[in-house]
């Protein structure tokens, strides 16, 4: 790993450090991690926290990152200050990661010479498990009083308040009181021995901060699911599948609160675990068909099985919201890492001439406001609107400004006709374009006999009828593409950051984001200046092209190995292939700033020996 | 394929059901299946289950997957919605359809292709849910539409039209649904009209799934020699085991039947169904004896027909979720919309 942090001793690191902490995966150590990371965040301090776990349930090696960054900064750095190793499984890579003149931590209940062989790091033993063992009954507690007991070490070594960690205690354990007085023992053994042992606090520590008020710790499927309940969606079909599983359950657990009839106990809501996602997307294809809001949430295999089903719903639009939390392809791929490998899938989405609305959020945040978009959009155009967020945004804990939901909100049913409207009229015509902007008008079941009409993804004619007719057919799927050029006006716009005097651009989408503009402010440091624009969603609006066709060179950083946002980027607009250099990040970690920073550089800059790549 | 609009030809002397409708009213687009196409006879039993139970048109949803049998959607109660889905999924269309609002009466259509071969899965799950639908499969043992291959229904040993003989033991829908817990099944053929309405009638009217597995013999690639699914071996191999009557809500008792020869079993909607056992030593509501009379039979290369069981006091997919009585899809948003006080207790315990 690089060492281009060693004389950085005398920079003050106070506030802007990362901790690495392995474990075993089921030993309960995602208690321990939380706890530091909500510890910093209630100090002030901005935090960005990184769980890189295994697809396993118990045994297998897990980490959790925690960013400490005053700057605010929401991307992975990349370097690890100060290693917490308690897998000795993994001790020896563990070691190597550490930068130079950092710190690495471990249990010494069972000394290890080797770890001292580097003496360009401190190590520091800690015998974590003699302490539990003799303070600590049952082996299920020493274990996990062993995860607390390191949080307690880091708390002393971080110089973290011990007044906000009991607080966080007794709110976790509100309901088990007697718990907070063991857990704090736990904290308290940890923290005793390291300000005995060492000299505490490290040049890598905490000070209280006024920068997180109005924030909140949230991860990205927890607020997509917040989301679909404030945009009053009523039914939610799944089938399980990492990483969009905690999605499906956050939605319930909301429901459970949120949705409940007080008097009645009836639930203003369905939850129907599918048995594939061949009849997940089915059922929410039946039930916006019948008017309701309708959602699933899948990755990339599920993505592959619901392709047919996405066709019909693009054909016989029907507005369809699927949520994909994109994990590490191809085929099964790696269940539990991140990628951005299903632009190309999600964006022609089954066979024919299909082309799919997505949506691509950045944050957790944009996972809450697009989740109401996302069925705005879907019903305005009837049709499947795909929300592409991934791993690192769905199942990691972000720091984001709290969420407000404009109460003059009210759902865009787009053009369904009522009752009323449908006795007034001599007839329906289902797919026949009386607007001009490629949007036909929509009945429900069960409101009026004169609405009925037959969904179908065979070949339909304008007025809903079946055809095998060339011209018949032709005028249906011309008016779908017309309904295409009107959905460009209507999807979010990108996201734009432009200085006249500059004519490097970067184009990025989804959780590049945070990296890309840490980078962009990396770069500026050394003067190389980059304008900046964020796709949010596909199709491209005008502004996309005119910001392409305004750069000289343009770096489309994304998170996948064949730069499908590129190839997009190339088919869609009128953009030069060549004008477009790839930055591609796929190793199934949440790609870092300096990644993206020294790939610009290189090229920009070429005098100017890249410093090593972190990855 | 026609696309001949049907012409509704009316009579002053038809009589009107309590809607004031005729059967005119609950007629489709003209078949464009083949003439003397078991499934068109289903058609007309469908129409006048409709007609007699006096469905609202607009309160019917058909629903259908991919094959001939899932053309019939097109072909009754033109006033009421129609979703020709994908091959085999229709039941995952019904559930979400069912979830959204459960005030309609869902009829899905399907095929022995649709059902036991692409959409096995489906099938089952839907019955595992309870839906309240009728699902009927059109039951002909080969494809058509691609041209007389076999389907998973068909009997071992039976002849398809180009001489193959078929060698895979065939997968029987009603035992498979039995066996999964539906709580109304029943086996009928296409050339019985006396007792298939009555079937019909009472599927639609039970809460739950109601599976009527009808035998409707294909007159183009499955309706000679050797074959077991042919209108001349299906009349010659079917016994009726139970014979059920509907009578609908309020309505007289209008069949004199022997003292102890029927059972009345009161539907949700305060319809009855009066059983006729005809095979001796039959009970529909013993899903074990019910299996084992079928298996009987299937040794044969018989089959029994009728309503072959019924269960009652399972909780249909409605119950076992709790939904509102008013219908999801109509509540208004208000009433979904936590609101700003929710929204911000939810943001406290993320800080």
């Amino acid at each position: 790993m690089s060492g281009n942090r060693t004389a950085e001793r005398t920079v003050d690191r106070t506030n802007d450090f990362v901790i690495k902490i392995a474990t075993v995966n089921g030993t309960g150590s995602a208690s321990a991690n939380g706890l530091l990371m909500k510890a910093i965040f209630r100090s002030g301090v901005p935090v960005v926290g990184k769980n890189y776990f295994p697809s396993n349930i118990q045994g297998l090696p897990t980490w959790y990152e925690i960013r400490v960054t005053r700057e605010g900064h929401r991307a992975r750095h990349g370097n690890v200050d100060i290693m917490v190793a308690l897998n000795a499984e993994t001790y020896a890579r563990d070691l190597t990661e550490v930068v130079s003149g950092g710190y690495f931590i471990y249990d010494s209940t069972w000394p290890r010479a080797s770890l001292t062989r580097r003496d360009d790091i401190t190590v520091l033993g800690v015998p974590l498990a003699r302490m539990c063992n003799e303070h600590f009954q049952g082996v299920r507690t020493r274990i996990l009083m062993k995860n607390i007991c390191y949080a307690g070490v880091l708390a002393a070594l971080c110089n973290l308040d011990l007044d906000i960690i009991r607080a966080l205690l007794a709110e976790t354990y509100a309901k088990k009181p007697q718990l907070v007085d063991a857990n704090m023992q736990a904290i308290q053994l940890g923290f005793d021995y390291a300000r005995e042992h060492f000299s505490c606090p490290l040049p890598l520590s905490v000070s209280k901060m006024d920068a997180t008020r109005g924030h909140i710790v949230i991860d990205g499927n927890t607020a997509a699911a917040l989301g679909c309940v404030y945009a009053g969606a009523t039914v939610g079909a799944w089938y399980p599948i990492t990483p969009s599983t905690s999605l499906m359950d956050a939605f319930k657990g909301f429901c459970e609160r949120l949705r409940l009839e007080a008097a009645s106990g009836r639930k203003n809501y369905v939850m129907i675990q599918a048995e594939d996602e061949l009849a997940s997307i089915g059922m929410v294809v039946g039930a916006s068909w019948n008017g309701a809001r309708a959602f699933t949430a899948t990755s990339g295999p599920g993505i592959s099985l619901m392709q047919e089903f996405l066709g019909l719903a693009y054909y016989a639009e029907i507005p369809t919201v699927v949520f994909d939390i994109q994990r590490v392809g191809p085929s099964t791929g790696m269940p539990t890492r991140t990628q951005q490998c299903d632009i190309h899938s999600a964006a022609y989405a089954s066979h024919g001439d299909t082309r799919q609305v997505c949506l691509y959020p950045a944050s957790p945040e944009e996972c809450f406001y697009l989740a109401a978009t996302a069925f705005d959009l879907a019903e305005r155009l009837q049709t499947p609107v795909l929300v592409l967020s991934d791993l690192d945004i769905g199942m990691n804990d972000w720091m984001c400004p709290e969420f407000k939901w404009d109460e003059s909100y009210r759902p865009d049913r787009g053009k369904v006709l009522d009752a009323e409207q449908l006795s007034r009229i001599e007839r329906f015509w289902r797919f026949y374009d009386h607007d001009g902007d490629g949007i036909p008008q929509r009945t429900l079941p069960g409101v009026h006999a004169k609405g009925a009409y037959f969904a179908r993804g065979s070949g339909h004619n304008q007025y809903g009828g079946y055809t095998e007719d060339a011209r018949d057919y032709q005028i249906v799927v011309d008016r779908l593409r017309k309904k295409w050029m009107t959905a460009a006006h209507l999807v979010p716009r990108a996201l734009i950051e432009q200085d006249e005097r500059c004519d490097v651009g970067i184009v990025s989408l989804g959780s590049c984001d945070g990296a890309v503009r840490e980078a962009r402010a990396q770069l500026a440091a050394r003067g190389i200046h980059t304008n900046y624009l964020r796709v949010r969603a596909f199709p491209f609006g005008e502004e996309v092209e005119t910001f392409l066709q305004a750069q000289r060179m343009i770096f489309v950083v994304e998170q996948n190995r064949d730069a499908q946002l590129r190839s997009l980027l190339i088919l869609e607009t009128g953009v030069e292939k060549s004008r477009l250099r790839s930055i591609l990040h796929y190793n199934g970690l949440p790609i870092p700033a300096s990644y993206i920073a020294e790939g610009v550089a290189a090229v920009i800059a070429p005098a100017r020996p890249a410093a090593q790549l972190v990855g | 394929m026609s696309f001949m609009p049907k012409p509704k030809v009316t009579h002053p002397q038809l009589p009107h059901n309590a809607l004031g409708l005729t059967r005119r009213d609950y007629e489709g687009a003209n078949s464009t299946l083949c003439a003397g196409c078991g499934h068109d006879s289903i058609t007309a039993a469908l129409i006048e289950a409709c007609w007699s139970l006096s469905l609202e048109p607009k309160n019917v949803v058909k629903l259908s997957g991919i094959g001939c049998s899932s053309k019939t959607t097109a072909y009754f109660v033109s006033g009421g919605h129609g979703f020709n889905s994908v091959h085999g999924r229709m039941p995952s269309i019904a559930t979400g359809a069912s979830a959204a609002n459960r005030a309609l009466h869902y009829i899905g259509i399907s095929g022995d292709g649709d059902t036991l071969s692409i959409g096995l899965g489906q099938f089952c799950h839907a019955i595992r849910r309870n839906l309240d639908m009728l699902y009927i499969i059109e039951n002909n043992g080969v494809y058509g539409l691609t041209k007389g291959q076999f389907s998973a229904s068909a009997d071992v040993g039976t002849r398809a039209k180009k001489g193959e003989i078929n060698q895979s033991p065939p997968i029987d829908a009603v035992q498979l649904a039995i066996t999964l817990g539906a709580s109304f099944v029943a086996r009928s053929f296409s050339g019985d009209k006396p007792q298939l309405v009555p079937l019909l009638q009472a599927g639609i009217a039970h809460r739950g799934f109601a599976l009527v597995d009808v035998i409707s013999p294909c007159v183009t690639f499955n309706d000679h020699e050797g074959s077991t699914r042919s209108y001349a071996y299906t009349r010659e191999h079917y016994e009726e085991a139970v014979h059920a009557d509907f009578v609908p809500p309020a309505a007289e008792i209008a069949v004199d039947y022997a003292p102890g020869t029927t059972q009345s079993v009161t539907m949700h909607d305060g319809s009855r169904l009066l059983l006729r056992k005809i095979a001796e030593n039959y009970d529909p509501t013993d899903r074990a004896g019910a299996l084992q009379g079928m298996q009987q039979h299937a040794a044969r290369q018989e089959f029994l027909t009728g309503l072959l069981y019924t269960g009652s006091g399972l909780a249909d997919f409605h119950a076992l979720n709790a939904t509102p009585d008013q219908p999801l899809n109509a509540l208004p948003y208000e009433r979904l919309n936590p609101g700003p006080q929710a929204l911000a207790r939810t943001m406290a315990r993320f800080r």
